[in-house]
């Protein structure tokens, strides 16, 4: 597919939304142009999941009560309200909190994450019943799937005689037209750092899911250890299950291990809907807008997708231009008001009837992301943070190493943020491909002394994932060697966890980046307005590195010609061809239609350079993940201090 | 009104040698041209004396032969996958297969030990081959499927002393019932109740009921009294379809319903010792007096009529065969029929009778006949004429679609070579479903005939070859005397890679008979590693399951392994397994985090992982409330990192120990609440509290780097307004955060005349930004202009650009004069 086709097709066709602004008033939110492919209709996942869920409260009828896992509460909300909870006699809902349950009803249902942690409290809860003569019954649903070690639980207290349990494969939640999570955050610790496989399957079965029913998939590319077992998990359920021939509505399918490029989600994010995740932390596609944003007494919930017309304009752009694009927007708005002025009686009641609804939303929502932005503004246009990403961009081009230590030194001695702390260390490391012993030996003494020596296993687990490790003297290097030599001749090498690989894992960053280009040249001045590659997503410093990838994959076809380039990610690459035989005739549309799956979560910069590259080369890109994550959620998913 | 047209065709020569004929013997012939089990009644044999049970096929070829050495029994009969069901005296049912073979064994409760079965029927229902049995109490007891066994004891029923006089077991709203009567009274038995119920159709019968026959179907039903009437009607008793006086007082030996799918005229076959009625649903009777003593096999379109010397069928005619075969016919096969005998003499009468035929248009019903009724005959000559008359006829159409007698064809090929005496399954057109014919050819072991039928019908793999070549793989374990090592490669090389080929089924077939080897070579043939952990654990081959489990990348399946080996192992075993299996060991280490807290550390002892270990004291030093405890694990991590050779984190723990008895002083002293603070905050706190030299302690003894001493300092003395102090501070000696920090605490504070002292003290990098720091804009110019920062002028210069007042415009000015030449330079 050539790029000068792309630019045709849009030339000819144009601007097409006559509402919005016109197009030289929005630098770089277009409307969707002609030749990136429709999305395929996702919603038909919530249905699924809803009808599922409906089956298996009614499974126990009559009145109960329903306990669900906190972190299962906004996914649920996207697809079952209240009010179709109560349809199906659910009485009263609880949030699970791990205490003793007040509930009065006689049967009680469970709808909860496959967590030790959570069947635990339900033994208990069923033993306390027992003890206290109570007699009830119990549902427990597991979602998205249940797991051995959970019934062995529910054995090992003496009540898997008394509960029914069930699985509700609740495994996709579309955040956006474009988003789908599975709404996994532990998958990440579980697989990168405890070297648990158990969602492997479960990363198959969503494969499989989409594969069933949009596909079927014309190629699959991956990069990865997890990529590829989930990738064979799913071959596998497709050769089990039965194939039918048909067009699919999705083209090449792309498998990334989050562990391919952690210097990407470690950076500071600067795009608009990145930043609101920083700072506000975007939930389930919902966020919570604080007083100082609402600009009254009240927090309020806001759900920021593409149905916000003014978000969704503005969510892709880089925070410096947001402001401008805000002020005339609401200039837009008040001629649109000034409009009625001149309007006899029966335009006016056209007016009232048709566009003023739209309008008055309109203004609701931008005088809320100007109050965002405000907020934000504050925050960030302050010299520290400023000093911050210039430390930043510094460590991704490898400039005046020395100063940003003293920097992040300073960062620590004057106890910021702890979080922010360690991010800088982890990108210091993930940069310079390791500290130098020295460096990192004071680095950590002061980590410790300022933020507690209970971090000490916080800097185990960052060693052990390769993301902030000392640079090894020639002594521990051979030694290192032998040890992984001994563990590649043993014959179970191939499903080594990645707790022992990780000993030969090593940043290759600075490589990486010369030979991907990754770091444009500073001398040269962006305009983030006019955005003329992906780089801008972090204000032209650095091109991320796993979005890179993709677009080289997808140019190339395949990863001939970037052999050296893998082998600085530690290979693990695999490209295959889908089960379509139909390649040659299946429509252009679905083959531009590209599926990207983060394994281990991706971030909002990852998703808005995505898009930024679909609409150069007439892709559309579909992002899978497991959770949507930024540095603070990563790092405080490997956190192992007392709190 | 029409009479009977039922037909008695023979269906094979029995070959069997019968001593005494069937007289005083247990007969029980399978549906669906299914095997004859023969046995002497017990009661006739002296006691001494073991019976013999013989088992035939069709034909009356010995399939089985053995004495009987269990009890007494009382009924046999077939299940529906053909296995022989013997229920004895006592209750216990035992079940055998085709060759004789002792398969298992049920009972049908403790109760029936005492009493005793009386009376015991086999029956088939759609959930599978059902037993029902009334003890020598008139209790009944029923069991719907054998294969799921659940036995229901009926209710009582009012007033029954001994045995019913007869009763049949029904099939209702898919619930089984039973129906008996006791004299002239019925009752219905269900699983709750007992009710009684009266026959429709106005009067009731006078007479005692002797005998009740079910159809094949469940839905007609036919009693019979002892004053020779025969009511019939449908089951659910709701309508009644006839009452006949057939004039006979003694009660039959059998009787069985007669009917087809669609069928003209039901009729009820009853038989005595010597004579065989055949009575219509309309009335009519036809007597049929015996030689022998026979035995009736009810069907789902006729009765097979078994006697020592030969196996009769015994049907409704078929519409069609009518049609053709009645004297006289004209029908249009009938004609074509004729057609074709006249065409093969080269008679021209053959035209005649095709004009006929034309001329009324019927050809292609005359074909379709022809191929129909084919379907239908035993014979092979018969089927033979018709179907040649059928292709006779099909040459004068033009548009008559082959498939019906394509198929024809091609079924009633199977079908002869399944009827052959040497096979024996007497299936006829109607009973034949493909699948029905092949499993039966596989019970009796004819893999051969089942795969060429197979082939033949080109049944997908699937379903078809490889269901038999599974079939005979585990008839094939079974069997003794080849070495492992043969037999795989025997049934390797016959299966290959037939699709859907389940080796783990074999292997597990081949455990079951003791073959564990054998099992587990078969086991690694298995493509799924699913299928095969749950046989090798069962196997206990923990270690070779563990590998497998992990190479299928499903943690369920590992976690369940290694749940099993724990509590297979010993302890030490059990770690050096998960020692070589990582996944497993990462997967049990996050169980134990979670569960057994203690495991974890035997785990990491086991292991040498000093460093894990380590770090496992650590966190779990939190957990501890008292100081001592705590401490005490504390040392314990020092002791691990020092085995570790982590000096750092030994000497880092150790120095946390030392703060921690020091904050632990100093809240004993002074109630300064510091235990568990990080020493930042530790020092933070004394500062604030104005503990300067408990601080300075700190500082010392700690090695604290003096830029962070400095920054906690000045923080403390800012927040505490000490400026004075402060001063001081910062002529103590030079600073070693340099003096931007001054005059940013002091700005915190707002008080700008403290700030101003150290403006003049930062370096002249950062002192823009102290000017600016401070809210002068002029000074900053002057260091911006000073040092012709191209950078700094700018920053300035965006700083003063919002007032308007003359004083900032002449500023302005300068900066920009002060940025041209800078920029020229």
């Amino acid at each position: 597919m050539s790029p000068h086709a792309t630019r045709r097709v849009f030339t000819s066709k144009g601007q097409t939304d006559g509402c919005s602004p016109p197009l030289s008033l929005i630098p770089m939110a277009q409307s969707i142009r002609r030749d990136s492919p429709e999305l395929p209709d996702f919603s038909l996942l919530k249905r699924l999941a809803r009808d599922q869920l409906i089956y298996l409260l009614e499974q126990l009828p009559g009145r109960k009560d329903l306990f669900i896992d906190a972190d299962l509460m906004s996914p649920l909300d996207r697809i079952a309200n209240v009010s179709t909870l109560k349809q199906h006699e659910v009485d009263k809902l609880y949030k699970v909190e791990y205490k003793p349950i007040v509930s009065t009803s006689d049967q009680l249902c469970f709808l909860i994450r496959p967590r030790l942690q959570s069947v635990k409290w339900i033994c208990d809860v069923v033993n306390a019943d027992k003890a206290a003569g109570k007699f009830r019954r119990y549902k427990l649903i597991f979602t998205p799937q249940k797991f051995y070690a959970c019934e062995n639980v529910l054995e090992e207290q003496g009540i898997f005689g008394d509960v029914t349990t069930d699985e509700w494969g609740f495994h996709l939640l579309p955040l956006d037209d474009d988003i789908i999570s599975l709404e996994l955050p532990e998958f990440f610790r579980d697989y990168f750092l405890d070297g648990n496989q158990r969602w492997v399957r479960t990363a198959g079965c969503v494969l499989h899911l989409l594969h069933s029913l949009y596909g079927p998939f014309s190629k699959v590319y991956g990069i990865g250890r997890c990529s590829k077992m989930a990738y064979e998990s799913w071959r596998e359920q497709v050769e089990e299950g039965e194939q039918k021939g048909r067009d699919g509505e999705i083209g090449s399918v792309f498998l990334f291990d989050r562990d391919v490029d952690y210097v990407t989600p470690m950076c500071s994010q600067v795009v608009y809907e990145g930043l609101v995740d920083d700072i506000f932390r975007i939930k389930c596609g919902c966020v919570e807008f604080g007083p100082e944003v609402t600009s009254s007494d009240k927090s309020l919930k806001v759900m920021l997708n593409s149905q916000d017309k003014v978000f969704n304009q503005i969510r892709n752009e880089h925070f410096s231009n947001v402001f401008g694009f805000l002020s005339q927007k609401a200039k837009n708005l008040q001629t649109a008001y000034d409009k009625r002025c001149g309007m006899d009686i029966k335009q006016i009641k056209t007016f009232v009837s048709e566009e003023l609804k739209g309008l008055k939303q309109e203004h609701r929502l931008l005088s809320l992301h100007i109050g965002a932005s405000e907020s934000m503004m504050k925050k960030k246009t302050k010299q520290e943070f400023q000093e911050l990403l210039k430390t930043e961009h510094s460590l991704l081009e490898g400039f005046d190493i020395r100063e940003c230590i003293t920097f992040i030194e300073e960062h620590i001695n004057r106890q910021c943020s702890m979080i922010e702390s360690l991010r800088l260390l982890c990108l210091l490391s993930l940069t310079e491909n390791g500290l130098l012993s020295k460096d990192y030996k004071s680095m950590k003494a002061q980590y410790l002394q300022s933020y507690g020596v209970d971090h000490l296993p916080t800097f185990a687990n960052l060693k052990q994932l390769g993301i902030l490790v000392e640079q090894p003297t020639g002594e521990t290097l051979t030694a290192m060697e032998n040890k992984v030599g001994k563990l590649v001749n043993d014959r179970a090498a191939g499903k080594l966890t990645d707790a022992f690989s990780s000993l030969a894992k090593k940043s290759h960053f600075r490589a990486l980046s010369r030979r991907l280009n990754l770091v444009p040249k500073s001398d040269e001045e962006y305009d983030l307005r006019v955005p003329k590659d992906m780089a801008y997503i972090f204000s032209g410093a650095y091109v991320p590195l796993s979005c890179k990838l993709i677009e080289q994959v997808l140019e190339r076809d395949g990863w001939t010609g970037l052999e050296e380039v893998t082998r600085l990610l530690n290979g693990q690459e695999f490209a295959a061809s889908g089960c379509s035989e139909a390649d040659g005739k299946a429509r252009s549309d679905t083959q531009r239609t590209i599926l990207v799956m983060f394994l281990g979560g991706c971030t909002f910069s990852e998703i808005s350079a995505l898009r930024f590259l679909g609409k150069e080369k007439g892709y559309k890109f579909i992002i899978v993940t497991t959770a949507i994550t930024n540095s603070a959620r990563l790092i405080e998913a490997l956190l192992d201090n007392r709190a | 009104m029409l009479s009977i047209t039922g037909r008695k065709v023979e269906l094979y020569e029995m070959s069997w040698v019968l001593r005494d004929g069937l007289r005083d013997s247990l007969v029980a012939a399978a549906p669906y041209g299914g095997p004859i089990a023969v046995m002497k009644e017990s009661q006739c044999l002296s006691p001494s004396v073991r019976p013999q049970l013989d088992i035939y096929t069709a034909s009356g070829v010995t399939m089985a032969t053995f004495p009987w050495k269990s009890g007494p029994v009382v009924q046999l009969g077939w299940s529906v996958s053909e296995e022989l069901l013997c229920v004895q005296q006592d209750g216990t049912v035992l079940i055998y297969d085709l060759t004789g073979a002792f398969l298992r064994h049920f009972s049908m409760g403790q109760e029936v030990v005492q009493s005793h079965v009386s009376e015991a029927k086999i029956f088939h229902s759609p959930y599978g081959t059902g037993v029902a049995i009334v003890t020598g109490s008139s209790r009944f007891t029923l069991a719907t499927n054998i294969d799921d066994l659940k036995l229901r004891r009926l209710p009582e029923v009012p007033g029954l002393q001994g045995a019913p006089s007869c009763w049949a077991v029904l099939n209702q709203d898919r619930q089984t019932k039973v129906l008996l009567a006791n004299g002239p009274e019925l009752y219905l038995l269900d699983n709750t109740c007992c009710t009684s119920v009266v026959l429709p159709g106005g009067s009731p019968l006078d007479g005692v009921f002797v005998h009740i026959a079910v159809s094949f179907s469940y839905k007609y039903l036919a009693l019979f009294t002892d004053t020779g009437h025969l009511w019939t009607g449908l089951a659910n008793l709701q309508d009644k379809l006839s009452e006949v006086d057939t004039k006979i007082r003694s009660p039959p030996k059998q009787m069985v319903w007669c009917r087809r799918p669609q069928t003209q005229q039901p009729s009820v076959v009853v038989l005595w010792e010597r004579l065989l009625l055949v009575v219509a649903v309309g009335g009519d009777t036809v007597q049929y007096p015996l030689d022998e003593a026979c035995v009736c096999v009810g069907e789902l379109d006729g009765v097979r009529l078994l006697s020592p010397s030969r196996h009769e069928l015994l049907q409704e005619v078929p519409l069609v065969c009518e049609d053709i075969f009645k004297i006289a016919s004209m029908g249009p096969g009938a004609l074509l029929l004729e057609a074709h005998k006249e065409y093969q003499k080269s008679s021209q009468k053959a035209d005649e009778y095709l004009r006929e035929i034309k001329e009324q248009g019927m050809l292609g019903d005359a074909v379709r006949q022809c191929v129909e009724a084919a379907g239908h005959e035993q014979h092979t000559h018969t089927q033979k004429a018709l179907l040649r008359a059928a292709s006779f006829g099909k040459c004068f159409l033009t548009n008559l679609s082959p498939e019906a007698f394509v198929s024809v064809c091609r079924d009633l090929r199977v079908l002869n070579a399944v009827r052959d005496p040497s096979i024996g399954i007497p299936l006829t057109h109607t009973q034949y479903p493909v699948c029905v014919c092949v499993c039966r050819l596989v019970y009796r072991r004819l893999y051969p005939l089942a795969i060429e039928v197979c082939r033949y019908l080109k049944t997908p793999e699937y379903q078809g070859v490889s269901r038999i070549l599974r079939h005979w793989a585990c008839s094939k374990v079974q069997q003794k005397g080849e070495s492992d090592e043969v037999m795989v490669r025997c049934i390797s090389g016959r299966l290959a890679d037939s699709p859907g080929i389940s080796y783990s089924h074999i292997a597990s077939k081949a455990y079951d008979s003791g073959r564990t080897e054998l099992a587990i070579k078969l086991l690694d043939y298995e493509a799924r590693s699913g299928e095969q952990v749950p046989l090798l654990l069962k196997m206990r081959r923990s270690q070779l399951a563990l590998s497998k489990a992990i190479e299928s990348g499903d943690t369920d399946l590992v976690y369940t392994v290694v749940s099993y080996v724990k509590n297979e192992m010993n302890r030490g075993d059990f770690f050096m397994t998960l020692r070589n299996q990582p996944v497993a060991l990462s997967l049990y280490r996050q169980f134990c985090k979670l569960q057994e807290q203690e495991t974890l550390k035997d785990l990491y002892n086991q292991d040498d992982d000093h460093q894990e270990l380590a770090n496992y004291y650590v966190s779990a030093s939190y957990r501890e409330k008292r100081l001592e405890a705590r401490l005490s694990v504390l040392q314990s991590a020092v002791d691990e990192y020092n085995k570790a050779k982590n000096e750092f984190s030994s000497k880092a723990t150790e120095e946390e120990m030392r703060l921690l008895r020091f904050q632990r002083k100093l809240d004993d002293e002074k109630g300064a609440g510091l235990l568990g603070l990080s020493l930042q905050a530790t020092m933070e706190a004394l500062l604030a509290s104005g503990l300067q030299k408990q601080a300075d302690h700190l500082y010392r003894d700690f090695r604290v780097s003096d830029k962070r001493y400095w920054w906690l300092k000045l923080k403390s003395l800012a927040e505490k307004e000490e400026w004075e102090e402060l001063e001081k501070f910062s002529k103590s000696k030079k600073s070693p955060v340099g003096y931007l920090p001054f005059v940013e605490v002091c700005m915190k504070k707002s008080n700008k005349y403290e700030a101003k002292k150290y403006v003049t003290k930062v370096t002249p990098e950062q002192r823009v930004r102290a000017h600016l720091t401070i809210e002068d804009v002029e000074g900053a110019a002057d260091a911006a202009i000073e040092r012709r920062s191209e950078a700094e002028i700018g920053t300035v210069i965006s700083h003063c650009s919002s007032s308007s007042s003359s004083s900032q415009r002449l500023l302005l000015d300068k900066l920009q004069r002060a940025l041209t030449t800078a920029n020229r330079k």
